[in-house]
């Protein structure tokens, strides 16, 4: 009998062998794409029974912390900032994930990024929970606060930079929602949260910022036009140009007006100063015309069109479009027909050009810290590239201040500072009301922060918006925040 | 059959045996004191009673395995102690993740002391295991007797679905436990006076001797036995664990491949119709086949349980997460049916792979035994009783691991259950028993002339 006992132990490894199988599958080999099934709560309650590290602003107040409460998820995640800094923060939801920096810095909040390694050694030896680092952003609490005031009830985005470092100082977008209903540990309020958010028409959870959609920017990227036509076509502030009230497209039977009706000058003429001070349409519409959109385009890739940035969070590609024949290219350098932006990209070509025409990388975050509170991670200013030459940049920031002074941005004034920017009313159809745009740069001589500010269908002024009486003073007053700091 | 046997290792290995106890409770207190560490912060308030309990056990069964069955396996105690510690630290683990917290970690002592001791008087009580041959036809009655209980009105109780238990008033009790091992020595016993008609006589089709249609009564009563067992009791592990142990020992007894061929295609068919039939078995294929379908694992006797161990296990990982630091109490019936999981789950596939490595170790000890012993009946009770191990752990293993269908059978020395338990360690005591002839030095005095080794060829001609 010992031959088929031999044989039957065999089988019994056989079996035993299966077991090793299919176990190393579940384990091992398999393991993600098993515990990515249907209601797996285990990496939901790792991730809420442990210490999660703060987001503080840049004078180190926590605008999201999480605080030990006990029961199955261990720590809530709490919102000081509340929809202040809601689409900075993100949310860190049991049933919905995690946004903005809550997620693109999860591995540091949580504690499992690499640049933690030696902090979490000492964890493991000591037998400690793991704990998160924090992440200290760039936002400055007086200015977020100033821009979040200002723009009041508006929808629109308010984005502030530091030019010559490319720290975002402000970064609002309204409505907002309360991060702390997506955070709550009771999972149907949670769920109530969430379909009022996603059923309300304004659509709260969209960081219209940097990524939530884009604008047609209307009159503000004539700065765009302006670089490109000094750059490029070799003309001064003071060269003529056509200035009638409507300009003929060629190849079409339609026309471009200005928007107040009239010349730009006497004689159909005017000054490329003149013509951004005023926001003259037609003369604007012939640069495009002798530029060519190819060249249109070059100048904006230069200011950071056509890239998606992480600031850490993602951004949305602001874009001029390819191809575009003369009366397409006449529309273009007036911000009209595909050209779209977000709030950040126009803040940035401000920044650009408050900043000697060099783009710094936009930056949200500050630093990194370990649990320890020791520093991982500085984030170090960064040179995109040279958007215009120094000189092409004085030569906007002279005109550009001319916009405030006596043109169409006058709200913007701020007593015994030259500011510099540029008014914006993006057409968006007959249906509804032009959504109002500012951009500007304060003081123009030695700039510290750049703003662009867009107000959706005209905010509270409805039809009879512009950009120089609705978002200007919204920009005014987060310049004036940063100017008393 | 030739009957070269080689020479086994000289000497008791005792002290062997004595280091190895040492060390299963070693490892198994500082499990204990992890677990304690890492849920409270400090060491657990009966660590020494605990350890020191257990480690009392072992020494016992050590010290009457020394004076009763010297030659006895040297490995088998250790690893039984050790899988069991193990389990013991598991269901005390997930006690403490209760609320309110148990105590079945105290209980399941208890059951480990009553198991050991039970082992050791089997050890005292049964000098020679042939003597159990002599009562093959009381371990059949006994066996069914075991395996009918839970239908009798009045002490049958059906929990989840399966009536596998019965109530003794005080306690309940899985009897199938038992009758496991008296179905096994009725088995033994029973093929070592039929092997010959079984595997000599027969018309011979293909390469196939087939038996002759009457002596296939036996593998057809072991058949309706087991399809009796899964449609009234509804237990489908047990009625696998017994069909399969029989057409394995069937197999030994007769070396005929035909019989194997006969018991899967019996087998086969029998599962084919009970899946037709039978509602349970159904649904345990559906949670088999899928059980991440959504609707599935909401659905009531669904695969919520099977997709939380898989869960569990895959959060493990290689290393696991670390005794006390994983969520295995999610799964209803962790402590039991699913210790596996939560075993998976916080010693990771290393911790699993050794516990299986255990098992493997215990059972390959078994059949080892049964290769050594020279008695026919000897062989065939240590295979049985070995392959009831092996299949009893595959058969459990390979249901929470989707390698099978779930059925519901409990991990020997690992999860909670008295019944289980018991079982358990009165197989380990057999098997040592067992262990103690076949490793025995080869003295003359050893086979007693009114007990011949089994190894003629005659016996079937041999007046009963």
């Amino acid at each position: 009998m010992n031959a088929p006992l031999r044989r039957l132990a065999v089988v019994v490894a056989l079996l035993f062998a299966s077991l090793l199988l299919s176990t190393s599958w579940i384990q091992y080999v398999g393991a993600s794409s098993v515990a990515a099934g249907q209601g797996n709560v285990r990496q939901v309650y790792r991730e809420f029974g442990r210490e999660r590290g703060p987001i503080v602003t840049s004078d180190g107040q926590p605008v999201a912390l999480s605080t030990e409460v006990g029961g199955d998820y261990q720590y809530l995640r709490q919102y000081p900032g509340g929809q202040v800094y809601a689409h900075a923060t993100g949310f860190f939801s049991i049933v919905y994930g995690r946004t903005a920096i809550e997620s693109v810095q999860n591995d540091v909040l949580a504690g499992t990024a690499d640049s933690l390694f030696y902090s979490r050694i000492g964890q493991v030896l000591t037998g400690q929970d793991p704990a998160g680092g924090s992440v200290e952003l760039t936002l400055d609490p007086v200015v977020q606060q100033a821009a979040w005031d200002a723009l009041g009830e508006q929808r629109g985005a308010v984005v502030a930079i530091e030019p010559s470092t490319g720290r975002i100082l402000a970064l609002v977008s309204r409505p907002s929602f309360d991060p702390g209903s997506l955070a709550s540990h009771d999972l149907g309020a949670v769920q109530e949260a969430w379909a009022a958010l996603n059923a309300d028409p304004d659509r709260p959870l969209e960081n219209r910022a940097v990524a939530g959609r884009t604008y047609p920017p209307g009159s503000v990227f004539k700065i765009v036009t302006a670089a490109a036509a000094i750059e490029e076509g070799g003309l001064t502030p003071e060269s003529q140009l056509p200035g009638p009230a409507e300009l003929a497209l060629p190849q079409t039977t339609a026309t471009l007006p200005n928007v107040f009706g009239g010349p730009c000058g006497p004689g159909d003429l005017t000054t490329l100063a003149d013509a951004l001070r005023i926001s003259c349409n037609t003369a604007f519409g012939q640069l495009g015309i002798d530029l060519g959109g190819d060249v249109l385009r070059e100048q904006a890739e230069d200011f950071g069109f056509g890239t998606e940035l992480t600031i850490p969070l993602r951004t949305a590609e602001s874009t001029v479009p390819e191809g575009m024949d003369p009366p397409q290219s006449a529309q273009a350098a007036i911000g009209q027909f595909d050209v779209r932006v977000t709030p950040l990209q126009v803040a940035m070509v401000s920044a650009a050009v408050a900043n000697d025409g060099v783009l710094m990388r936009p930056q949200l975050v500050r630093t990194v810290r370990g649990p320890d509170l020791q520093v991982v991670e500085d984030v170090q200013p960064e040179q995109l590239g040279r958007a215009v030459e120094q000189s092409t940049a004085e030569a906007l920031t002279s005109m550009m201040v001319g916009v405030v002074e006596d043109g169409s941005g006058t709200a913007a004034q701020i007593d015994g500072v030259t500011v510099a920017g540029k008014t914006g009313t993006a057409q968006t159809g007959n249906e509804t009301d032009p959504h109002a745009w500012f951009t500007s740069f304060a003081p123009a001589d030695d700039p510290r922060v750049a703003v662009a500010v867009v107000v959706e269908n005209g905010g509270s002024a409805g039809s009879e918006a512009s950009g120089g009486r609705v978002a200007a003073p919204v920009a005014r007053a987060v310049m004036q925040a940063v100017l008393d700091r | 059959m030739t009957t070269v046997v080689t020479a086994l290792a000289p000497g008791t290995r005792r002290g062997f045996e004595l280091l190895l106890v040492v060390l299963s409770v070693g490892i198994s207190t500082a499990a204990y004191a992890l677990v304690g560490l890492t849920l409270g912060g400090q060491l657990p308030a009966r660590l020494v009673a605990v350890s020191g309990g257990l480690l009392g056990l072992g020494l016992l069964l050590h010290v009457v395995v020394r004076v009763v069955a010297p030659y006895a396996d040297p490995v088998m105690i250790p690893i039984a102690l050790l899988i069991n510690g193990l389990g013991l630290v598991m269901i005390h683990r997930l006690d403490l993740a209760k609320d309110p917290v148990t105590s079945l970690a105290v209980r399941q002592l208890g059951f480990t002391a009553l198991g050991v001791v039970t082992a050791a008087v089997v050890l005292v009580v049964l000098r020679d295991h042939r003597r159990l041959r002599a009562r093959t036809y009381t371990a059949m009655v006994a066996g069914l007797v075991l395996l009918l209980l839970p239908l009798v009105p009045g002490i049958g109780r059906t929990v989840n679905g399966a009536t596998i238990w019965i109530d003794l008033g005080v306690t309940t009790f899985q009897p199938a436990e038992l009758g496991k091992i008296a179905v096994v020595v009725f088995f033994a016993g029973y093929l070592v006076v039929a092997r010959d008609t079984l595997s000599l006589v027969g018309p011979k089709v293909l390469w196939l001797r087939l038996p002759r249609a009457r002596d296939l009564g036996p593998i057809l009563v072991a058949w309706v036995a087991s399809v009796g067992i899964l449609v009234f009791e509804r237990d489908l592990g047990t009625s696998l664990l017994f069909f399969g142990i029989f057409v394995a020992m069937l197999y030994v007894a007769t070396e005929r491949v035909s019989w194997i061929v006969i018991g899967l295609g019996l087998f086969a068919g029998g599962c084919v119709v009970a899946w037709r039939l039978f509602s349970h078995v159904q649904r345990r294929v559906d949670v088999w086949l899928d059980p991440f379908d959504p609707e599935r694992i909401e659905a009531r006797g669904g695969s919520y349980q099977v997709v939380q161990a898989l869960y569990g296990m895959a959060d493990g990982g290689l290393l696991g997460t670390g005794l006390g630091r994983g969520s295995p109490e999610i799964v209803p019936f962790a402590e039991s049916d699913f210790i596996v999981a939560a075993l998976g789950e916080e010693l990771g596939l290393a911790g699993l792979f050794g516990i299986f490595l255990l098992y493997a170790i215990l059972v390959q000890r078994g059949i080892r035994t049964a290769i050594g012993v020279r008695d026919g009946f000897g062989k065939l009770l240590a295979c049985g009783l070995s392959f009831a191990v092996a299949m009893q752990v595959f058969v459990v293993a390979g249901g929470v691991t989707r390698v099978i269908p779930l059925t519901g059978l409990t991990m020997p020395f690992l999860a909670y259950g008295g019944s289980s338990l018991l079982g358990s360690w009165v197989v380990v005591a057999l098997l040592l028993r067992i262990s103690d002839l076949a490793r025995r030095p080869d003295l003359p005095e050893t086979r007693p002339p009114s007990l011949p080794a089994d190894d003629a060829r005659t016996q079937a001609l041999r007046p009963a």
